[in-house]
């Protein structure tokens, strides 16, 4: 007998308590599509504007998030990228109980298929699920891209890392169905589909092939969770046949952890792919390779729409004080700029920012120097 | 809504994890005598005592698979040269799939029921089969079956050899019963698979207990919680809860928590702000893994699992180890150390000082280290040189 996803049934149990979910909006819910075989899995539609110009959802976010979205609006100016901003707040509402974005956001970013995003806190208590579930929930962006590349400049014990994480956004460990079964005994459910499983991996094997990387590889423990991440795993072999040209193999999540932290120059020539909560601990560990969130950006592919975001905290502390990096969001912003097919500007931007890091004159103070965010902006600015 | 099956699961385990909670308060230590009284009652109340026989101790050895027969071969050695007072009974368990199925069901059973009389084992890594059609780990097995629910992986720089970081000194305690490792999972409809992951209240108080009493023993300062209670609000919620409720306890520990994607990013780039860390299952499978690349890897990582009645000695970061299986490169340096952490356990520090210094002084000396250390000696030729070093030292 088997048991059925917890939250649609009725609490028969009195002590059974499901977790809250995100509320997605039906229409949304509805939409969910899976791909299929040949097919290009989150493509960018979308559409310019009367000026020749994309436009784009800015959510400039809490914190440090408006100074560094300032930088970032001004170096796309100086490059001339082809971009307007449409600002949206997503400050979040409660609706029939539930925490959710407000229409407008919802809207704006349906209407432009692509947003960027500076940190945002999640307001601590009871009842709201963070913001950032929140929103890959709504737009169902089933896939995370974390790239860590090492910042000439910025010196860490591990040089020359580039590696490149794919991770499951929308399910695994994450699904946030728990309950408790009796007192002080909780369930929490992993949650494993082929069709959800599929489209990440074939997400994957298109990335690499669009980044020019020969390699996928799978990162699971099917060794314990020999159904869960066993099907992930299979549905990755059955993929690969579709993609000749792409050098396929798996590895244990153990070996991962380990070999990437005592080398991780082989995994330069691989995407790697995995379940959520892996991919979850996994990239932010690439990104203490190379220095800290601060210079990692990351990307939530969805088939209708994608967001890029800088993933570090909103810094309460120095926000408002000019202090802030914004290489992050940078560094996002160039991934969302590839996304749109406008490789080009991201190019020219990604190889100022770059020279700028590495000369190491003006730097901000997270990273040893003691420049401003406008000053740092300005030094990319001036290389464009 | 959960069927029928999966709440009786439920419930078994809530009993199993229920019955014990009266004795768990003593968490056993492996220091010999302080004066702090918190530990006085642990070792006091300790229930444990393998008993002696003709003077000698009888002690289940578990090789392993992979590399575990060599580095077996190595402990045995050094230990005989030693004069230990230890009577090995050595049981060759395999997870490797032979063909003949029967045979090692029956190997593993007859190593359970060794330890079980034994209280004591010294054991290398088994493989796991990653086939859907293949048995349940066994290393999970053999913790589930003997309640041994805390693994310890003690994870320092080793004098000498130079890695990418420098004084790491950390501790990982990870539950080894429970968690995502339940070994629960389903199909609910072809295409979607369910894992439980389990997490009680009595099981997450014994942990936290036992690596605060940890802490205790081995003078250790802090103790760090890693959980994800930020998305797992029920599950590491009623882990974490339960670590911050029992740090009341123990005041003059300094505890703190921290979620695991931070602590993995921590970890390869500050490693150093760390000391004891406690977690559920798989996190400890990750953690211990990327800290023991910090220090040299899994060659030189010892650890333990300890459970109420019988404590299992084996490397802190399992690897098997198939892939340089009978090449005689392997490092014994994983196991020897565990086998003086088994040493200490049983009061016989003297032996083991002089194992492990023996052990350092060849690694410090540099001149034989096996290839995972950057050397070209083979593992016969490092155990001989820990030998002579053993011997010079008298």
């Amino acid at each position: 007998m088997f048991a059925l996803r917890s939250i649609a049934a009725p609490a028969q149990r009195q002590c059974l308590r499901v977790a809250p979910r995100a509320a997605a909006p039906f229409a949304l819910r509805n939409q969910r599509q899976y791909s299929s075989k040949g097919e290009q899995v989150a493509k960018f539609n979308g559409i310019k504007d009367a000026n020749g110009k994309y436009p784009v959802s800015l959510i400039e976010g809490d914190g440090i998030g408006p100074e560094i979205a300032v930088a970032v609006k001004d170096i796309f100016a100086a490059a001339k990228a082809p971009i307007t901003w449409e600002p949206i707040s997503v400050d979040p509402i409660i609706k029939d109980g539930r925490t959710a974005i407000p229409d407008t956001a919802i809207e704006s970013i349906k209407r432009n298929k692509i947003a960027l995003k500076g940190p945002l806190a999640t307001p601590i208590g009871k009842g709201h699920v963070s913001l950032n579930l929140t929103l890959r929930r709504t737009f169902n962006l089933f896939a995370n891209l974390r790239p860590c590349r090492s910042v000439a400049g910025y010196k860490t014990p591990y040089d020359d890392v580039d590696t490149v994480l794919i991770r499951e956004n929308t399910e695994g460990e994450y699904s946030g169905i728990e309950h408790v079964v009796v007192d002080g005994v909780v369930q929490s459910i992993k949650l494993i589909t082929r069709d959800a499983s599929e489209r990440v991996l074939r997400y994957a094997f298109q990335h690499a092939q669009s980044i020019g990387r020969k390699k996928v590889r799978v990162v699971h423990k099917a060794t314990i969770m020999k159904m869960s991440d066993g099907l992930f795993l299979n549905v990755a072999r059955e993929i690969a046949r579709e993609y000749p040209d792409i050098e396929f193999d798996a590895e244990l999540l153990d070996n991962t952890c380990l070999k990437m932290t005592t080398d991780p120059l082989p995994y330069n020539d691989k995407v790697l792919v995995m379940p959520n909560l892996y991919g979850d601990i996994l990239s932010d560990m690439c990104a203490g390779l190379i220095g800290g969130l601060g210079l990692t950006p990351s990307g939530n592919i969805g088939d209708e729409c994608s967001i890029f975001e800088a993933v570090h905290g909103s810094a309460p502390d120095i926000a408002g004080k000019n202090l802030a990096n914004p290489t992050a969001l940078l560094l996002s912003s160039m991934m969302m700029l590839r996304h749109m097919s406008l490789g080009e500007y991201a190019d020219r931007i990604e190889k100022a920012a770059f020279a700028t890091l590495a000369e190491g004159k003006v730097l901000t103070g997270d990273l040893g120097g003691k420049s401003t965010t406008t000053d740092f902006a300005s030094a990319i600015i001036n290389k464009l | 809504m959960l069927s029928r099956n999966s709440s009786r699961t439920a419930q078994r385990l809530l009993r199993t994890a229920a019955q014990p909670s009266q004795t768990l308060n003593i968490a056993r230590s492996f220091a010999s005598v302080q004066d702090s009284p918190a530990v006085q009652s642990s070792i006091q109340s300790d229930l444990f005592k393998p008993t002696k026989y003709g003077g000698k101790y009888t002690v289940t050895l578990i090789p392993g698979d992979g590399i575990g027969a060599e580095v077996a071969e190595s402990v045995k050695t050094v230990f005989k040269a030693d004069n230990v007072p230890i009577t090995w009974e050595q049981i060759d368990v395999s997870g490797v799939e032979t063909g003949s199925p029967g045979r090692t069901e029956e190997a593993f059973n007859e190593a359970v029921a060794s330890l079980r009389r034994n209280k004591l084992g010294l054991k290398g890594i088994l493989h796991t089969p990653v086939s859907r059609s293949g048995h349940q780990s066994f290393n999970v097995a053999m913790r589930q079956e003997l309640d041994i629910y805390a693994s310890i992986s003690l994870i320092k720089n080793i004098p000498g050899l130079v890695t990418r970081h420098k004084d790491v000194d950390l501790c990982i305690i990870r539950e080894n019963t429970e968690g995502e490792y339940s070994g629960l999972e389903h199909q609910s409809v072809p295409g979607v698979v369910e894992s439980l992951k389990i997490i009680t209240r009595a099981k997450s108080e014994r942990i936290a207990k036992f690596a605060f009493s940890f802490a205790l023993a081995n003078h250790r300062k802090k103790v760090t919680c890693i959980h994800k209670a930020n998305i797992m609000k029920l599950a590491d919620g009623l882990f974490r809860g339960t670590f911050q409720r029992l740090a009341k306890e123990y005041p003059q520990l300094e505890s703190n928590d921290m979620i695991v994607d931070n602590a993995s990013m921590q970890c390869v780039s500050r490693p150093q702000q760390f000391d004891v860390l406690v977690m559920p299952n798989l996190y400890g499978g990750i953690l211990s893994n990327i800290a023991a690349a910090l220090v040299g890897g899994p060659g030189v990582v010892p650890g333990c699992n300890m459970g109420r009645d019988v404590a299992v000695f084996e490397p802190g970061c399992r690897h098997v180890g198939l892939d340089i299986q009978g090449k005689d490169q392997a490092n014994p340096t994983a196991l020897l150390l565990s086998g003086a952490m088994l040493l200490r356990h049983l009061g016989l520090d003297d032996h083991a000082n002089r194992i492990s210094n023996a052990v350092y002084d060849v690694i410090a000396q540099g001149a034989i280290r096996t290839r995972d250390m950057g050397g070209n000696a083979t593992t016969h030729e490092f155990t001989r040189a820990i030998l002579n070093s053993m011997e010079k030292a008298l």
